[in-house]
């Protein structure tokens, strides 16, 4: 096993453990969002596009950059886009879009 | 370490660093868009870094740059374009096809870095063994996601698909797969074994989401998500790169602990959910209309709800699937305001799983601009049931079925919202069809209960009228 092997092995399983403890509990009214946010995040793959453009030599290896970024950039983007404005819709609205006061504060 | 091995290496961590704090963030809604912002500028930061990295250290010909360019240009747009485009009820299948396109791309990215190290000479252990997880794992969940999506869009149907033998054709191309990896990561010479790895996964994937019912397909599709986390993370294992490995690690445990948590609000386990089999789809009545088991119901106009609902003190809304298919929810937040504009205390009651998927129903409500706090969460809406005077139950079904509350049904154990502890009922529905559950809703025979049979849009719109009639005399 090479050193890099076991440096990138430790990463992963650390990151592993991180994602399990910053996650610990969503509340559901969340859970779209959080998925299609984690869903974002692993449009890192983009960054896999890019080092694979800097090493193909062949037409095959063309094609398979030109695939693997077009689906990589539509994940991140999109994800990204679509994940904000699902959020953006949480902002509470300004009292000009008459929603009554007074009533919707409770507990 | 070279300094520009060190430089990436620090930008790699900072963009980890941001990926954490940003998913941390997520899990409350007043910071929620913040963690995402901070998500995205940590994904900006490992693109930067990557991109210098590979332009310094490798260079690379100039088709390989345009071919990266061009995929960029036209992959980013659709992206953006559908994101920005998408009909809110819309996201599940969304996010499933966004999901399939970072497993198809992850596996793209594993096979490219075969067929280099083909070339270059012998493939070691430590990138062959991440290529073959990769290819499988990205394939399955390419070809999974997309059958969820169908699944979702009702283009492939939402009940489970059996055929004799079945699971005997899964286990061959299981076995397949597995073997044709094995091989590959031993005696790393061919493409084409490869190219067996990867159309045995990508059947496989199919084959796995075929027999989910259609009501399960949201917990599968967060499930291909982490799946799809994990190939990422072993295409960074490929080329060496932590910011894909960290993150990819990151959501394939975040995602698992998503997965679990949707299916615990849903009352099923995930173990049962790959096995299939539960639910049957979409398979509403056409036509309005109460249809069989009817006559045992009492059934209620719009005038009726309209005069209840004028002079109640307390009401509760309780959306479901109906009301986001028949695409009301303008309609329900109009009759909310023109509630709470007579004094009517008016509040939603969200069940965990209300809509396509957990969570989705406060999307929707959001959008038309229900403030937050009208929202009351399942512990909450039990709660206010007890003091309601009117629960209007819109296109919600097997959540407020009392059944849940005994043992020996499909429905035993869910948690479910008390809508039958409120002082009357309404529930309107296009027809008596069960939900994915599958059983009668002993809800709608309770002597308390009203049911309206209409679409959602239509009966909410005469409501809207004849409440005016009632408030404004």
């Amino acid at each position: 096993m090479t050193a890099t092997l076991f440096s990138n092995l430790a990463i992963f399983v650390l990151s592993l453990l991180v994602g399990f403890e910053v996650l610990s509990k969503i509340p559901s009214t969340l859970h779209t969002p959080m998925m299609s946010g984690a869903n974002a995040i692993h449009g890192v793959v983009v960054a896999g596009a890019i080092a694979t453009a800097a090493t193909v030599d062949t037409p095959l290896g063309y094609v398979l950059t030109f695939v693997a970024a077009a689906f990589a950039s539509a994940n991140v983007l999109g994800g990204y886009v679509v994940t904000d404005r699902m959020l953006t819709m949480f902002r509470k609205p300004r009292p000009t879009t008459s929603v009554p006061a007074g009533k919707d504060v409770e507990s | 370490m070279s300094t520009l091995l060190l430089v990436v290496g620090l930008v790699f961590l900072l963009s980890a660093i941001l990926f954490v704090v940003g998913l941390h963030q997520m899990r409350t809604p007043s910071s929620a868009r913040r963690g995402n912002l901070l998500s995205a500028a940590g994904m900006a930061v490992a693109i930067a870094g990557t991109t210098v990295y590979a332009v310094v250290a490798s260079g690379g010909h100039a088709w390989g740059w345009i071919a990266l360019a061009l995929g960029i240009v036209l992959g980013g747009g659709f992206g953006a374009v559908r994101a920005r485009t998408v009909k809110m009820t819309d996201i599940p299948q969304l996010v499933s096809l966004f999901n399939a396109v970072g497993g198809g791309a992850a596996a793209a990215i594993a096979f490219t870095g075969f067929l280099n190290e083909t070339t270059s000479g012998r493939v070691r252990l430590d990138s062959s063994i991440p290529i073959v997880l990769d290819v499988i794992i990205g394939a399955v969940s390419l070809a999974g996601s997309l059958v969820a999506m169908g699944k979702l869009q009702g283009v492939i149907p939402g009940r489970p698909l059996q055929f004799p033998g079945s699971r005997l054709v899964n286990t061959v191309v299981a076995v397949v797969f597995v073997a044709a990896g094995v091989l590959t990561i031993v005696l790393p010479h061919s493409p084409v074994l490869l190219l067996v790895v990867l159309i045995a996964a990508l059947l496989f994937g199919i084959l796995m989401v075929l027999p989910i019912g259609g009501a399960d397909a949201p917990v599968v599709v967060s499930l291909l998500n982490a799946l799809t986390g994990l190939a990422v993370a072993m295409a960074g294992f490929v080329i060496d790169n932590q910011a894909m490995i960290i993150a990819g690690a990151l959501v394939g445990s975040a995602g698992t602990i998503l997965t679990l948590q949707m299916a615990a609000a849903m009352n099923r386990s995930v173990r049962a959910i790959i096995l299939g089999g539960f639910g049957t789809g979409d398979a509403a009545a056409p036509t309005a209309g109460p249809g069989a088991g009817a006559e045992n119901v009492r059934q209620v106009t719009v005038d009726d709800v309209g005069i209840q609902l004028a002079y109640a003190q307390h009401v509760m809304i309780v959306p479901g699937y109906g009301l986001a298919s028949a695409q009301a929810q303008h309609e329900v937040a109009e009759l909310a305001k023109l509630l709470t504009d007579h004094g009517i205390d008016v509040k939603y009651a969200i069940h965990p799983v209300a809509g396509r998927m957990p969570g989705h129903m406060n999307v929707l409500l959001a959008e038309v601009n229900v403030p937050y706090s009208q929202l009351l969460q399942l512990d909450e809406a039990n709660a206010a049931f007890e003091t309601c005077d009117v629960a209007l139950v819109i296109g919600a079904n097997d959540v407020t079925n009392p059944a849940a509350r005994r043992p020996g049904n499909p429905v035993s154990g869910m948690p479910i919202l008390n809508v039958d502890h409120a002082k009357s009922i309404v529930v309107i529905k296009r027809s008596m069809s069960p939900g994915y559950a599958g059983i009668a809703n002993e809800l709608f025979t309770d002597p308390k209960t009203g049911m309206l049979f209409a679409d959602a849009k239509a009966a909410l719109t005469g409501i809207i009228t004849a409440v005016k009639e009632y408030v404004a005399a």
